[in-house]
């Protein structure tokens, strides 16, 4: 009888065993391998030791792309987070229309990235775009030229980043929200705690472990940003919105320098391993549940 | 402040955000139907005085907009129903099957979530090249065919599903396969719709993996093709956002009918883990 469910077990799992291993366990291992050597698909594998390692640690531009994406992470998350808060605390009040909200807010969440960045692309057109006429309707005379300018290309990126991905955000605080019980904060304001106070001592401490998750898929998320650099800036001008994963698109599919773009993308493991590890072992000590 | 008035003030600012929101997208029609020359004036119209419907035919032989689309809809469709068929036998494995090495496989399977698949996509690359699947439907599909994501989000919710409920079929003959697909599979179906819009919205956006496995035209699928439109005719922004529009109403179709399974399954996916 056992012998039958382990066999019938592995049977079921066959067919994800294949594709696993194929697609992921495999190309995972390998991409570790190929990372040490200099490839361009066409000539023979040439390993190079930690050459492509040491490589990017003196490459100007592969430390430029890092110093964007930390800059795109650290401005995008906070205010991203933010907003979805406000947002998710507004609704859980119980205001008239709350799955109306919910859906609007959500709707850039499910929109290709690709339709989205070429919409915000006109948008944010430095000659004919709404964003622009809007401006200089309220008397902006020095209008950024935005994905045409050094300074300005970033920030149109996390604009649309934040407006794409807030809803995600606001969904999971709803969640979290909900599962606060109303006779906590109820008692709360027995004791005298004011709509301030109950935020601070009630709410935010519970909406803890919502939270962290929030803040940690969307630190990972963004460190991935690609699309939108892609279809706006695709990288430019100068660098000025390269990003880690476009660095490897161009590196791995506009140079063939496999190996190179191997070794980045292993830093992009890397980094991301590092918060996913984070979660796991913080969550205990900052989290607290209710 | 008063109470009502809070609210009141609550529900404007979400209406002034909710118009935020929904900018580009009523920006995005607007244009789709603009004569082209009208998109330079200055400064810009709201809305055309004169709608007109060339872009939406234009469009069409300007790229071979229709195949890409019909691409689009093979493509997730059949990553939707592999993944909902292989993830959901790997689940009642997880969930309803005792076997040696069973907890030890399942955190193997969840450990693949931490990695990015940007780390995986050159070694698949070279995989599905060396396979001759470039510009095949088997390469946009069977990479995407199973997903841990999914399987453990199935899992979950058939640990759910009362064990007497099997037992009981055990004892009347059934075989595992049998139980599988007559009591589990009909009693999991809201974890399986979410799965499966989740699944068909996030392969309908999936960009950079068809955007370097096709390299002929026919063969793209409606992301891709709208940013070789994008290089193609940079400056004709009513034909870019009839395109847009064109490849966003499937996945808008596929939310307004499953919005609550939709965001049910993000956050079970996200609260489930602990």
């Amino acid at each position: 009888m056992a012998r039958a469910e382990e066999r019938a077990a592995w049977l079921f799992l066959a067919p994800s065993l294949v594709l696993f291993l194929a697609f992921t366990v495999v190309p995972v291992i390998s991409a570790f391998i190929i990372s040490f050597t200099e490839w361009n698909l066409f000539n023979a594998v040439n390993f190079v030791g930690f050459g492509n390692y040491v490589g990017l640690l003196h490459d100007e531009i592969f430390l430029k792309v890092l110093g964007n994406t930390g800059y795109f992470v650290l401005v995008s998350v906070p205010i991203q987070i933010a907003i979805a808060l406000l947002c998710a605390l507004a609704l859980n009040r119980g205001v008239r229309g709350q799955t109306f909200f919910r859906v609007v807010y959500f709707l850039p969440v499910v929109t290709s990235t690709v339709a989205a960045a070429l919409v915000w692309s006109w948008l944010f057109n430095s000659n004919f775009g709404l964003i622009n006429a809007g401006l200089s309707l309220v008397g902006v005379t020095d209008l950024p030229k935005w994905m045409g300018s050094t300074k300005w290309a970033m920030p149109a990126v996390i604009i649309v980043s934040i407006w794409q991905n807030l809803g995600y955000a606001m969904v999971l605080f709803l969640a979290g929200l909900q599962n606060i019980h109303q006779e906590v904060r109820d008692a709360a304001e027995l004791d005298g705690a004011t709509g301030w106070d109950r935020f601070w001592t009630i709410t935010l401490p519970l909406l803890s472990p919502t939270m962290f998750f929030v803040l940690i898929i969307s630190i990972i998320g963004s460190f991935q940003v690609f699309e939108l650099v892609f279809v706006m800036t695709k990288a430019g001008p100068a660098n000025a919105t390269n990003t880690l994963v476009y660095y490897i698109y161009q590196n791995g599919f506009q140079f063939y320098q496999m190996g190179y773009a191997s070794a980045a993308a292993m830093i992009l493991f890397l980094i991301v391993l590092v918060f996913t590890l984070a979660q796991y072992r913080l969550q205990d000590r900052w989290v607290h549940y209710g | 402040m008063d109470k009502t008035l809070g609210d009141w003030v609550v529900f404007v600012l979400l209406l002034a955000g909710a118009l935020l929101m929904c900018g580009p997208f009523a920006w995005m029609i607007s244009t789709s139907f603009k004569p082209g020359p009208e998109v330079f004036l200055y400064p810009p119209t709201p809305f055309t005085a004169e709608p007109q419907y060339e872009n939406y035919v234009r469009i069409f032989s300007a790229i071979p907009f229709g195949r890409a689309i019909a691409n689009s809809l093979i493509v997730s469709a059949s990553v939707t129903i592999l993944q909902l068929i292989i993830c959901s036998l790997a689940a009642y494995a997880f969930a309803c099957l005792r076997f040696r090495g069973r907890e030890i496989l399942f955190l193997i399977y969840l450990s693949a979530l931490m990695v990015p698949s940007q780390v995986t996509l050159i070694p698949n690359f070279i995989l599905v090249r060396t396979l001759g699947w470039i510009d095949t439907y088997q390469g946009l599909i069977l990479p995407f065919a199973f997903s841990s994501f999914g399987t453990f989000l199935l899992r979950q919710y058939l640990k759910s599903i009362p064990q007497e409920l099997m037992e009981a079929a055990r004892m009347d003959g059934a075989n595992h396969f049998q139980i599988y697909s007559t009591i589990v599979l009909p009693l999991a179906k809201p974890a399986l719709g979410a799965l499966a819009i989740f699944t068909f919205v996030a392969q309908w956006n999936n960009f950079l993996w068809p955007l370097i496995t096709t390299t002929k035209p026919e063969m793209q699928v409606a992301t891709v093709a709208l940013s070789t439109l994008q290089g193609q005719y940079n400056t004709d922004w009513p034909l870019l956002m009839t395109g847009s529009v064109i490849a966003i109403i499937p996945v808008l179709l596929v939310f307004a009918f499953g919005n609550r399974q939709f965001i049910a399954g993000l956050t079970s996916g996200a609260f489930g883990g602990r």
